[in-house]
């Protein structure tokens, strides 16, 4: 009965873990690009629908962040419907600060039930930075603990009880690293665990420091890592050098001088910053083990177009819907 | 030890609205040591109070003031009620422990806390205590190199710092030691960071907070 397509297409479908979009992307062979959108300080879904739709065509997943910064926004699950329905894939944020693994697990079921594929296991920012400074803080898991909850749920049909699951959520699983925070050792460590855990692709932190990500890169290329893991190289282009000079007073980010006083220096900064970020873009493509980027124009999403296109990285393959191939098509 | 500090004098002053008669009982374990709730800040909190009540023109306060060897422990706290039974109020300079004790054993008379408990701990310098357990009733500081990695990160992590360790600081307050930081080293000086690669599964986090006041029972030593 089964025609010659078939049997091709069966085995490239178990290949996949979850059959997101952007897995296939990676899965092709294709260098990927993200982008983000953080959920308002409201019910209203309008700039969540608005970024999508500016970015539907320059990016392959939009990450929804989770209450970032511990302040209380749409959510990100909700997030992803709107996202959806202008008809990007979602890439939903899931914080461990907020809920406990039973509120998790919750989440993820509901998640998977609305179409979501992919999602970026976090510890969260902790509620100090936020709007609501007097909250208590789960860490029932942490990130680690939660991606391992996520892959034992996709491959293993289990719940962290150990109980059996139906219906269980194939999700693509991201984690987070930061290759400029310390102890800088234990770094690729750490990476490692989450590789372990079951990570599937990262998101880094914000590169500005190329010499410290290619020497975190070569960390991890030396363990084995980038054979096991999609590495996202994170960006934040800088909208002004008081920006940036901001954001390297922030623990965890590493921005050289030398770029702060470039942004200074520059005559239009909002174009000088779009500059640095295309030439990061293009220099993190260069340098083994980078598997795509992720884009995090804060505040300032409707620069994302802009700054792909420069980056020389439009326009984005268009994959067949998972299960039809292996995503190779239009590569 | 546990650690706790006074509460402002102007709480504690409130509690004794037109109370003309209170018993002020301190406590001779941590509190002591921690020079918050020991003989000497009895005295300290029972002339403060006067004081406040003699400069507002009202009733004088007459207080009377006590400090038994442990708050958290009937043998003490049972010969209280005699001292109890003439006062309208006890202020106990003791934990939430001792204040607790307090309350059941003198069934007759309202008893309040003159103190904030605020954690397991010690001084780490003269005037200054630190959090060292976070009391989560499972001890792991076998794998973490005696550092507790519940009380000790700010977000209570099990498998390591996340993004916001820096210079060996939390991002939560530059005055905060990183505590994955301090167990990376002190792993790391004794040779023995195979220990961070193992991943720590999900706690069980029933011995720390479940179903009532967790209980502690030595068969041993029941009668």
């Amino acid at each position: 009965m089964s025609q010659s397509p078939e049997p091709k297409a069966k085995a490239a479908k178990t290949q996949l873990k979850s059959g997101s979009n952007l897995e296939r992307m990676f899965a092709a062979g294709h260098f990927a690009v993200t982008g983000e959108v953080g959920p308002p300080k409201s019910c209203s879904s309008k700039s969540i629908r608005e970024h999508s739709a500016a970015m539907r065509d320059s990016v392959d997943g939009i990450n929804l962040t989770d209450n970032q910064t511990a302040i209380v926004r749409l959510s990100s699950i909700a997030a992803a419907v709107h996202v959806m329905a202008e008809d990007c894939e979602p890439i939903i944020q899931m914080t461990c600060r907020d809920r406990n693994r039973i509120a998790i697990q919750s989440d993820l079921l509901g998640a998977y039930s609305l179409g979501v594929r992919n999602v970026l296991c976090l510890s969260g920012d902790h509620q100090c930075f936020g709007n609501h400074p007097q909250a208590k803080n789960v860490y029932d898991l942490d990130s680690i603990q939660l991606i391992r909850a996520v892959r034992d749920l996709r491959d293993e049909n289990v719940f962290v009880s150990g109980e059996k699951c139906r219906f269980n959520p194939k999700f693509y699983i991201g984690a987070a690293s930061n290759p400029f925070a310390d102890p800088f050792e234990f770094r690729a460590l750490r990476l490692a665990k989450k590789v372990a855990a079951g990570a599937d692709f990262i998101q880094t932190q914000a590169v500005y420091d190329l010499e410290r990500f290619a020497e975190w890169l070569r960390l991890t290329g030396e363990m084995g890592l980038h054979d096991q893991v999609k590495i996202m190289a994170g960006l934040v282009p800088a909208k002004s050098a008081k920006a940036l000079r901001y954001v390297s007073t922030v623990p965890g980010m590493r921005v050289p001088e030398d770029m702060i006083r470039r942004m200074e220096a520059a005559e239009d900064q909002e174009a000088e910053g779009i500059k640095i970020c295309v030439e990061t873009i293009q220099q993190v493509r260069e340098l083994p083990g980078v598997a795509g980027v992720h884009i995090m124009a804060i505040a300032w999403e409707k620069v994302v177009p802009e700054i792909v296109s420069l980056a020389g990285l439009l326009p984005r393959p268009k994959l067949k819907p998972a299960g039809d191939g292996d995503g190779a098509a239009g590569a | 030890m546990i650690v706790a500090d006074q509460k402002p004098l102007e709480e504690i002053y409130a509690y004794l609205e037109d109370n003309r008669r209170v018993l002020i009982v301190g406590c001779r374990e941590c509190v002591t040591v921690c020079q918050a709730g020991g003989e000497k800040e009895v005295g300290l909190l029972a002339a403060a109070l006067r004081l406040k009540r003699q400069a507002g023109g009202e009733e004088p306060l007459e207080t009377i003031e006590d400090c038994v060897q442990r708050q958290c422990d009937a043998e003490y706290v049972e010969p209280l009620k005699e001292a109890a039974a003439g006062v309208d109020l006890v202020i106990s300079m003791a934990c939430g422990v001792g204040v607790q004790y307090l309350a059941e054993y003198l069934t007759d008379t309202w008893v309040v806390p003159a103190l904030n408990t605020r954690f397991g701990g010690g001084s780490v310098e003269q005037g200054v205590w630190e959090e060292r357990c976070g009391f989560c009733g499972d001890c792991l500081l076998d794998r973490t190199g005696g550092i507790c990695p519940v009380a000790r990160c700010s977000k209570s992590l099990f498998n390591g710092p996340c993004g916001g360790s820096y210079d060996g600081k939390c991002e939560v307050d530059e005055s905060i030691d990183c505590g994955w930081q301090l167990i990376f080293d002190r792993l790391k000086s004794l040779d023995r960071l195979a220990l961070l690669t193992e991943i720590h599964p999900a706690k069980d986090w029933r011995t720390s907070r479940d179903g009532g006041p967790r209980r502690v029972i030595r068969e041993d030593l029941r009668t």
